[in-house]
């Protein structure tokens, strides 16, 4: 494992009291896999991320928990010097975090000479080679970001978080909002990454087709927590919580003969309320008393989920798949 | 059936800042944003626009609802000329045509509160008062806002993605409209919350007999609302098809990509390798001939000299390429 993330726990200080942003959340990242983590926003997969890196907002703190890191339990310190050379990080909102003052490629530069100890001359190579990585045309480095679209812009943060050749890469929604022909050029492009250089990848997204498409894993989080997770052919063509059910009759299937998209009712809850039990309970078409009680994640072997009801997970899957299903949670009427 | 709108090779030029050099040589460059443009809206359709970003999508729908002017071509609704629309016909036609924002959180009004946003289109309008308190409550009944009463004196930012955008399509029906173009409703929301949306506009398209333009770059979302599709690229329609053959018979080599793009939710779906490469060509400088030349895979030397027309084919599709 390149990466172990044990019970983890991220709050956020608010005026409204303490939002548990991630609630005990644990999952592990296989040496050169990808990881996909999906869950509807607001689930906390921003925070998880951010918390990996070291790079959490002013009010947000650990409170509980550990990242394992090749091995090595993580504190500030290490964190501080693994960051960017050993983990790096392409934030959610990539697109608008180059710097407009400057060009690409003097940020790219800047990068490698400042934080990876390069020459400049070394460095003018080097950014020509990411570039070539991430298929940028060279000549394109000395233009400034309002030069480039959407989807070229999110190539160069890609080159930049790859710069000093980190062995884990954590990407925050890289395609989301982008046009389907430049978010499918862009997951091809982590593929090759992943392919020819052996980057592990945590890739953050809502969109499950993109998990499909791109992820060997997939972490599924709800309000918080890690609510079901495994490789990624099992999960979704076997889900077992009824969460990822919903998220997956959820989505739009070009393929796929059903004409009709089922909504799961209401939404994620306030993690700043007290939460015990399922968090799923209020949008659950399949709840039951017994639910309000703390589930573990079990399961046999790589796939986990955390309900109560797992043992009829077969019989529940056939149920989610008739749309009626969903409305019958109590929430329904709500969203 | 007769068409309620009817676009004849409508061009969409925007002038654009010149730089020092263009001055110079007197030039007058702009943004292409529609070349040539013609195509029906059959009373009662829904008709989906599909495109990369920047390809006159949204352009297009702002035309439909003359909330811009074309620089060429006609347009005309309900067998009217709609750049004579004025005065009265005018006022009579913004009532019967409505757009769904791109973003709910941008088409709200954030210091007006939830009821003065949908009673608005009323005021306007010059609805008798005595009329507004019923004809909201009725499109607040029609888009499914539990309790809706309960949502009145609220302000945007008080309620979330997909209740803003319910709020929007209250806001949009409350006139009892004959046409909505709907520009991206949904690409802005969550996937759970956008199933909803997705229910609830073909639930007001079927239930008020509505003609509907939906806008979106997402080909798998427009599967779910219409019947018919038609691609651009670079301020053309490429293809104009039933959307199913679209989906599953794809003709022009551009429409062949998008849908190689779209990414599906199982694993076991093989991808075939996109077909196409590089970026969409500024629209300031449109390739001579088929504007998707320097990306087509098949293309050859009379697609630099001449332009595509679109054409129907026996199968009946519209395509804009030299290889019809
Ligand atoms: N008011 C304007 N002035 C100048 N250029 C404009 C204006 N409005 C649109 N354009 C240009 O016209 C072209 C088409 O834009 P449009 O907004 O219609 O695209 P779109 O297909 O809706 O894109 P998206 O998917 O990003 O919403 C673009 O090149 C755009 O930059
Ligand atoms: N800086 C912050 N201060 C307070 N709450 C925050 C902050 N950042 C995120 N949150 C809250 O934490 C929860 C998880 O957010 P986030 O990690 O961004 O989720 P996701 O990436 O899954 O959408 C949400 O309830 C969000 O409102
Ligand atoms: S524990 Fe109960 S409420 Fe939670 S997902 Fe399982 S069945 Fe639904
Ligand atoms: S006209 Fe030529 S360049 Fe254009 S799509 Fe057809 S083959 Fe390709
Ligand atoms: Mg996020
Ligand atoms: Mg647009």
């Amino acid at each position: 494992m390149i990466l172990e993330v044990d019970n983890l726990q991220i709050h956020y200080s608010t005026r409204d009291g303490t939002a548990r942003a991630v609630d005990g959340a644990s999952f592990v990242v296989p040496e050169g896999r990808i990881v996909g983590l999906v869950g509807e926003s607001g689930c906390g997969k921003t925070t998880a991320v951010r918390a990996i890196m070291g790079v959490l907002a002013e009010n947000g703190r650990q409170a509980g928990g550990r990242v394992v890191f090749k091995g090595q339990a993580m504190d500030e310190a290490t964190t501080r010097r693994l960051r960017w050379r050993d983990i790096a990080y392409v934030p959610q909102s990539a697109m608008s975090s180059l710097d407009p003052v400057y060009t690409v490629g003097s940020q790219l530069i800047e990068v490698l000479t400042k934080r990876g100890g390069f020459s400049r001359t070394a460095a003018r190579a080097r950014s020509v080679e990411l570039f070539d990585l991430v298929g940028l045309n060279e000549r394109r480095l000395a233009d400034y970001p309002h030069q480039f679209s959407g989807g070229m812009r999110q190539r160069a943060a890609i080159a930049i978080a790859l710069a000093l050749e980190p062995s884990l890469l954590l990407a925050d929604e890289p395609v989301t909002a982008l046009d389907v022909i430049v978010q499918r050029q862009i997951l091809d492009v982590l593929r090759s990454l992943q392919q020819r250089l052996k980057v592990s990848m945590v890739l953050v997204t809502h969109d499950i087709s993109v998990v499909a498409y791109l992820c060997d894993e997939v972490v599924v989080m709800y309000a918080g927590q890690v609510v079901e997770s495994g490789p990624v052919r099992e999960v979704l063509a076997r889900p077992r919580h009824p969460y990822t059910m919903g998220l997956r009759n959820a989505f739009p299937d070009l393929l796929s003969d059903a004409l009709e998209l089922v909504p799961i009712g209401g939404s994620p809850p306030d993690l700043r309320e007290p939460l015990s039990g399922c968090r799923f309970v209020p949008r659950c078409p399949f709840a039951q008393p017994a639910c309000s009680l703390d589930t573990a994640m079990s399961g046999n072997g790589a796939h986990q989920s955390a309900c109560r009801r797992d043992s009829e997970a077969d019989t529940l899957r056939t149920a989610a798949l008739d749309p009626r299903t969903w409305q019958r949670s109590s929430s329904f009427a709500m969203s | 059936m007769a068409a309620l709108v009817e676009l004849r090779d409508v061009v969409k030029h925007f002038p654009v800042t010149r730089s020092l050099g263009e001055i110079v040589r007197g030039a007058h460059p702009a943004v292409h944003a529609l070349d040539g443009v013609t195509f029906d809206v059959g009373d009662g359709d829904a008709v989906a626009i599909v495109g990369e970003s920047g390809c006159g999508k949204t352009t297009l729908g702002r035309l439909m609802l003359k909330l811009v002017e074309p620089t060429g071509g006609a347009i005309t609704f309900a067998g009217a000329p709609m750049a004579g629309l004025a005065g009265e016909r005018l006022r009579d036609f913004r009532r019967q045509a409505q757009l769904v924002f791109q973003n709910p959180f941008d088409a709200l009004n954030p210091r007006f509160t939830i009821y003065r946003a949908v009673v608005e289109p009323l005021i306007n309008a010059g609805i008798d008062k005595a009329e507004h308190a019923d004809r909201v409550a009725s499109a607040f009944r029609r888009v499914h806002l539990a309790d809706f009463d309960r949502y009145f004196d609220r302000y945007p930012h008080q309620l979330s993605g997909g209740q803003l955008q319910r709020v929007v399509m209250a806001r949009a029906l409350v006139l009892g409209p004959r046409f909505l173009v709907a520009d991206e409703p949904v690409s802005m929301l969550d996937v759970s919350v956008r199933a909803g949306i997705l229910a609830l506009l073909r639930e007001v398209r079927e239930t008020m007999g509505l003609t509907a333009v939906y806008i979106s770059h997402d080909l798998a979302l427009v599967r779910y609302l219409c019947e018919r599709t038609l691609v651009m690229y670079l301020g053309r329609v490429v293809e104009d098809a039933p959307t199913e053959e679209i989906v599953r018979r794809p003709r022009h080599p551009y429409t062949q990509a998008l849908v190689a793009a779209v990414p599906v939710p199982d694993p076991d779906q093989s991808r075939q390798p996109l077909p196409i490469k590089g970026n969409v060509p500024d629209a300031r400088e449109p390739p001579s001939g088929c504007s998707f030349r320097d990306r087509c895979p098949h293309a050859m030397p009379r697609c630099a000299a001449e332009t595509p027309l679109l054409r129907a084919t026996a199968d009946g599709h519209r395509i804009a390429c030299h290889l019809e």
